[in-house]
């Protein structure tokens, strides 16, 4: 049916499903990502994390083909992906699912018709079929039974459930997920959590998940990507990130405020920019 | 001197923005329109569109043509019977409907009804990162949101501008006939010898170049509306301000082409 995803049969290619070369993402002045490598192995959940702003979206966006690197290489499953042609890429996500930070349920179509979108647009299913997958995968987010209820009568965790649900609605060989637990009730995000886990380890799919929350992430994570200001601070295996000797490392994942990372990203003196507006504040001797 | 030098500038900055604004526009409907032979064919999706936008529009438009032919007569009437040639009115109406305030008027109505809400869609499927979901679906949101758009609107506003017209005409009689005491028979006799097939032709063309003009400008500002609440706030706003106007440019343009 669709050119096979693992084009080459070469050795690194094989267990290789996506490779990142000095990736640079600029808005403006602003450097979303500045000189990033990041490699993800095929059957692996790769957890990237970092503070707000660090780039993860951004970084997640590029990987998915939604957005072109200012400057960098990115090769998916042994394809360059960055001058890929459309058609090509169309084909190739078929074989992706994206959760979204927001959700990014069709707003025109309820419950059922979401998640069954992507099976309408792409395969020529019977509808008795169509139905048996998506009551499967409205079960496995526990949501079974509100397949007439619109996006917007439903709740911000409700949503993200049901965007979950549609992006394996394909059987996709790779899932991206931003912030997928975010907005969820500790039960639902355990949840989310465990069938994230699942999907990976049991049918072997290859997951990215940008996640803030630390806990959650170095527990399903086979690899562990940090992020800050753009750029990979450490990686590997959630051990060695929790073992960490890095300050930055140890400061992320013990949630403190001071340490090497400053919490305010402000480049000025307080007291000078206090000072710095006449009638603000008056300083008397 | 650092005045002028400073207006220079800004004019300049202002035409470049302009002309880039115009050329990203062009090619984003170009290639969107391109879209429509390439499989899959997104036939249903022009079919709902001509609902939404056509449909939704036949009734503000039967309204406004009604008031437009009944104004036209009382007007037309007035002015005439100055000159005591009450028994053009029917032709006076149905030219200056027919080859004008249809089509014009139509547009205008189609702006406020329909291309409001289409760059107020678009914008919002940004903000929700909707088009973004299509994208990473394997759907491609130019060939499912803007090409089926412009499509419906291109063919929707001549069909609504003949309704417009009839209606209009319709309402003149009414006003003129009934109400003046106009001639029935010198009504509907002065109308068709004054009346060609060339102004009807005039009529429905730019019928079709408003709507195609109208599709246009009304996808490309909610596509590339700046993705908050503000910006398609503002995106809606300018898309009504541009069609308008635009509106008006093309129909100088296709007059004194046409006349
Ligand atoms: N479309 C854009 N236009 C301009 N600047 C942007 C855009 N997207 C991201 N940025 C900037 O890039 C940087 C990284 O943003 P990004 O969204 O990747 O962060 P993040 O790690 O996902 O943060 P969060 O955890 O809050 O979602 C930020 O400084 C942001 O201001
Ligand atoms: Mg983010």
């Amino acid at each position: 049916m669709k050119a096979p995803l693992v084009s080459k049969p070469g050795a690194a290619s094989v267990s290789s499903m996506i490779r990142c070369a000095n990736l640079c993402k600029k808005y403006g002045d602003v450097a979303a990502l500045d000189g990033v490598n990041l490699h993800v192995r095929k059957g692996q959940t790769t957890v990237i994390m970092g503070g707000s702003g660090s780039g993860k979206t951004t970084l997640l966006r590029l990987i998915a083909g939604l957005e072109k690197p200012t400057s960098g290489e990115i090769e998916f499953a042994g394809e360059d992906f960055v001058h890929i042609p459309r058609k090509r890429l169309y084909e190739l996500r078929e074989m992706m699912g994206m959760v979204f930070q927001y959700s990014a349920l069709l707003n025109s179509l309820n419950v059922y018709d979401n998640v069954a979108f992507p099976l309408h647009e792409h395969t020529d299913l019977d509808e008795d079929v169509i139905r048996t997958i998506v009551t499967m995968k409205l079960e496995q987010v526990g949501l079974r039974g509100m397949e007439r209820l619109m996006p917007s009568e439903l709740s911000g965790g409700m949503a993200k459930r049901v965007a979950l649900a549609r992006a394996i609605a394909m059987d996709p060989a790779i899932v991206f997920y931003d912030e997928p637990t975010s907005g969820l009730d500790p039960i639902s995000a355990g949840v989310i959590t465990t069938l994230i886990h699942d999907l990976s380890t049991k049918s072997h799919r290859t997951s990215v998940v940008v996640t803030h929350d630390v806990q959650a992430g170095l527990s399903i994570a086979d690899h562990v990507v940090l992020l800050w200001q753009g750029r990979v601070i450490a990686e590997g295996g959630p051990e060695d990130i929790r073992h960490s000797e890095d300050e930055r490392v140890r400061q992320f994942i013990e949630g403190r405020p001071d340490g090497p990372i400053p919490f305010s990203r402000s480049t000025t003196s307080y007291l000078d920019d206090l000072l710095s507006h006449p009638g603000t504040v008056r300083m008397r001797p | 001197m650092n005045r002028a030098a400073n207006f220079l500038g800004w004019l300049g900055r202002g035409f470049l923005g302009m002309t880039g604004r115009l050329g990203d526009a062009a090619s984003l409907s170009a290639s969107s329109l391109g879209l429509v032979a390439a499989p899959p064919w997104q036939g249903r999706h022009i079919v709902i569109q001509i609902f939404n936008i056509g449909v939704g529009s036949v009734a503000i438009i039967a309204l406004t043509g009604a008031f437009t032919g009944m104004v036209l007569a009382l007007q037309g009437y007035y002015t005439l019977s100055k000159f005591g040639s009450e028994s053009l009115l029917g032709a006076g109406v149905a030219l200056s409907i027919i080859r004008e305030l249809g089509p014009v008027l139509g547009a205008m109505m189609l702006t406020a009804r329909a291309g409001s809400a289409i760059t107020a869609e678009i914008g919002i499927m940004r903000v929700t990162e909707q088009v973004d979901a299509l994208e990473m679906m394997a759907v491609n949101p130019r060939a499912r949101i803007i090409m089926p758009r412009i499509i419906a609107a291109t063919l929707s506003l001549p069909l609504l501008v003949a309704m417009f017209d009839l209606i209009g005409i319709g309402a003149g009689y009414l006003v003129g006939v009934d109400l003046l005491g106009v001639n029935p028979g010198a009504f509907i006799a002065e109308m068709q010898a004054k009346v060609t097939s060339h102004d009807i032709n005039t009529g429905w063309i730019k019928g079709v170049g408003f709507g195609f003009l109208v599709g246009v400008i009304c996808t490309y500002i909610g596509y590339r509306a700046t993705p908050t609440t503000e910006g398609v706030g503002r995106a809606t706003t300018q898309a009504v301000v541009l069609s308008s106007v635009g509106v008006l440019v093309l129909d100088y343009i296709l007059t004194s082409f046409f006349l």
